[in-house]
């Protein structure tokens, strides 16, 4: 128990609150790392998903890779990036980029797999131009699935980039992996800490976030089932 | 007019689902497709607003081959009402009455007032503006259907199956507001359904399809009653069972009829019914559906 | 190619390190949720509970579990209990929430048919219920299959021994084919364990093949959008 008090006696020394090496500076880099993560693989995941969500084209081939980048192990991955491409922050960022586009991908293509066929065709069929389908009806309706992608990568994104500490970039991992050799537990314990809140704050975030989103029609279709059944 | 010329549509998998159809749909009057499911119905009506191209063949609105006009604008033109209605579920029923209005760019206040006017037509109550598809009965969700359907008084209203998903006793309170509709309105209506009755309720004429969208008979409901072409005919709208023979029996208030199987279908009254044909079941108003 | 012949020894021994620690959450998880997923089906304040349970649970990152873990329960800091221990959490939070949606989607029509031949409640859930969600569970158990040999090798950064060893190891003596080698046997791990569920599946559940081309959920849960934590 002892360990529990020693973190949080580090938590609040003011000596780990501040500088370029404390709790709110390696905080606002790991919010950093993911966000530019996000930004760089949404802008690759997301066109490329709503396409195969929209001609329905692709899908197998899409669900191969998904599952195959699914299975590369984030620290391999890190580590021979950072062999191969030299030890900046362009290595692990590759990597996180890698293992944040299924996620965002499968979120995409399940959205507007998920939407009603016959909904779809009516909107042609009334006259909707691609985009409009694509803008006015896939795109909202596809909503609450791509936001659990966003969900699942970003979680994904926060943990890696403390996996990624084993190079020297910043972050919330520093704590716990230069903590651990020299076995300086309350730096490792409080770290674990400070990563652990933050993970649950910004996944809540995006918890609301999603609940904002459903479409409110949507919403009340999911109750007006859910009486059904019962 | 709706002209098909020798049409075939060969899909992708190799399958004809019409084969050199040809057929006129004369304009201010109901046309029902009727057939069982692979008599490609549904695909000859999706040739009309080019949501299916034709492998071969020409088919014309008023003249002009359709081939040469813009998808997207044609459709615009053309209303259309499905099984299911195809309503957007995160849209509320005034803003997908109004679906097409604001496609074509009409002021959103001009749009809700029509859209507005329209539920009166189809006899939906306005309270129902705001709601959202999912929130109203499969009978309401139709009538909503088919407001968004009239929305830009179209000349053409297209119908598939629009009856196919309701219980009987709405499905015949929505066939006599169709066919108020239609008298008030003389729309060029084309309707699809694999229901013989409802074919003969509401087509001033009728096509009875075979498998690969051959035309077995096409003409009044009484002309195919009364000669039908061939067995097929005969078999499908089942006079070959008798199903349609009708017999005079004494009643406390006339003649009652009695179909073919024993059962009452009504009384013989000597005047003629004013509007459309009527049987017993069959007492409500409009706009009871679902409440 | 020589480096790897003359540590042929070193490489299959943490091979077999590396299925070990993962088959166990696997399986584990997958025995312990299922019940739990079941009860969570079944009431719906559980349900609630459990669901946000899991949901905080998987938002957890790996290395911060495995390092709070021997404060929580007094194991020592290279105990491989702990790499085991934190992924059968993971498997049990993301099992529990697939087996309740799962068992909440079976048709309700189904469910009464049953009801009405007269299954009991315990007979209908093991008989109809639980079958029936075979497909889906099937899919969760892929995700969790996968995620986890993937995870295991994290377990390297606090000293547990897998094939993660080679990624440290390469790393640090700037040496990319060691750390390729591991890569490769992790993805080779993942793909048997993958391979070994989907004959599983066929064996288990030879009616789901046709299901999959005409049942909607189905087809959206081939790939559940849940990916490792």
């Amino acid at each position: 128990m002892n360990n529990w008090l020693d973190a949080l006696a580090w938590l609040v020394d003011p000596e780990n609150l501040t500088g370029p090496g404390g709790v709110p500076a390696r905080t606002v880099e790991h919010l950093g790392y993911t966000l530019l993560t996000l930004v760089i693989a949404a802008a690759i995941a997301l066109p490329i998903g709503y396409l195969i969500g929209h001609t329905g084209r692709g899908r197998g081939l899409a669900v191969a890779v998904s599952g195959g980048f699914r299975a590369l192990p984030t620290l391999g991955l890190v580590t021979v990036l950072a062999l191969l491409m030299g030890l900046g922050i362009l290595a692990p960022l590759t990597a996180l980029v890698i293992l944040a586009i299924p996620p965002l991908l499968a979120g995409a293509y399940a959205g507007v797999g998920a939407v009603e066929r016959s909904t779809i065709d009516s909107a042609r069929a009334v006259g909707m131009t691609e985009w409009q389908v694509f803008a006015q009806v896939e795109l909202p309706l596809s909503l609450p699935l791509a936001i659990s992608g966003l969900r699942s990568a970003t979680l994904q994104v926060i943990a890696t980039w403390t996996v990624a500490a084993i190079l020297p970039v910043g972050g919330l991992g520093r704590f716990m992996l230069d903590g651990l050799p020299v076995r300086n537990y309350a730096e490792v314990l409080g770290g674990a800490i400070v990563v652990i809140l933050l993970a649950l704050v910004i996944d809540a975030v995006l918890a609301g976030t999603q609940r904002i989103v459903i479409p409110r029609g949507v919403k009340a279709l999911r109750l007006a089932s859910k009486r059904m059944h019962a | 007019m709706i002209e098909f010329r020798s049409v075939t549509k060969q899909f992708p998998d190799g399958t004809r689902a019409v084969d050199s159809l040809s057929l006129v749909i004369p304009s201010r009057k109901t046309t029902v497709l009727v057939g069982s499911s692979g008599s490609g119905k549904t695909t000859i009506l999706r040739m009309i607003n080019r949501m299916v191209d034709p492998t071969s063949g020409v088919v014309e609105i008023d003249g002009d081959d359709i081939a040469g006009k813009e998808p997207v604008k044609l459709r615009r033109g053309i209303g259309y009402v499905m099984q299911n209605s195809g309503l957007l579920p995160h849209r509320k029923v005034i803003d997908n009455i109004a679906t097409v209005l604001y496609l074509t760019g009409v002021a959103r206040g001009r749009a809700r007032g029509r859209a507005l006017e329209l539920m009166d037509t189809v006899g939906l109550d306005r309270a129902f503006a705001d709601r959202y598809p999912s929130q109203l009965s499969g009978g309401q969700q139709q009538r909503v259907g088919v407001a968004r359907g009239l929305a830009v008084d179209p000349n053409i209203l297209l119908m598939d199956e629009p009856f196919g998903a309701v219980d009987p006793i709405v499905r015949s309170e929505l066939q006599q507001e169709l066919l108020r509709l239609q008298r008030e309105l003389g729309k060029t209506v084309v309707f699809v359904t694999h229901d013989i009755d409802e074919a003969f309720l509401l087509g001033d004429q009728i096509a009875i399809l075979k498998t690969g969208g051959e035309i077995a008979q096409l003409g009044t409901p009484t002309e195919i009653l009364s000669n039908p072409a061939d067995d097929f005919v005969s078999s499908f709208v089942g006079t070959d069972r008798g199903a349609r023979a009708l017999h005079l029996a004494p009643g406390r208030f006339g003649n009652l009829v009695i179909d073919g199987t024993g059962r009452p279908a009504g009384i013989l009254v000597n005047e003629s019914p004013t509007e459309g044909p009527s049987w017993p079941g069959q007492t409500r108003g409009p706009s009871t559906d679902g409440r | 190619m020589s480096w790897l012949l003359a540590n042929l020894d070193m490489v299959l021994s943490l091979t077999l390190d590396h299925i070990w620690l993962s088959v166990v959450p696997i399986v584990l998880g997958f025995l312990l949720a299922v019940p739990i997923g079941a009860i969570a089906n079944r009431y719906h304040l559980v349900r609630g509970t459990l669901v946000t349970a899991s949901g905080i649970l998987y938002a957890v990152p790996s290395l911060a579990l495995f390092v709070l873990l021997p404060s929580i329960i007094g194991t020592q800091i290279l105990d491989p209990l702990n790499v085991i221990i934190a992924l059968t959490l993971y498997a049990v939070a993301l099992m529990v929430r697939t087996t309740a949606d799962a068992l909440a989607d079976v048709e309700p029509d189904v469910i009464q048919s049953a009801k009405a031949m007269g299954y009991s409640t315990w007979g209908r859930l093991v008989r109809v219920e639980l079958p029936l969600s075979g497909p889906v569970l099937l899919a969760g158990m892929r995700v969790v299959a996968v995620s986890t040999v993937s995870l295991v090798s994290v377990g390297a950064l606090i000293g547990v021994n897998s094939l993660g060893y080679l990624f440290i190891d390469g790393f640090q003596r700037n040496f990319p084919l060691e750390i390729l080698v591991g890569i490769i046997g992790t993805v080779v791990i993942a793909l048997v364990f993958d391979g070994l569920l989907v004959l599983m599946g066929r064996f288990l559940l030879p009616w789901s093949r046709i299901t999959r081309t005409n049942g909607r959920l189905i087809v959206v849960q081939d790939d559940p959008v849940v990916i490792n934590p």
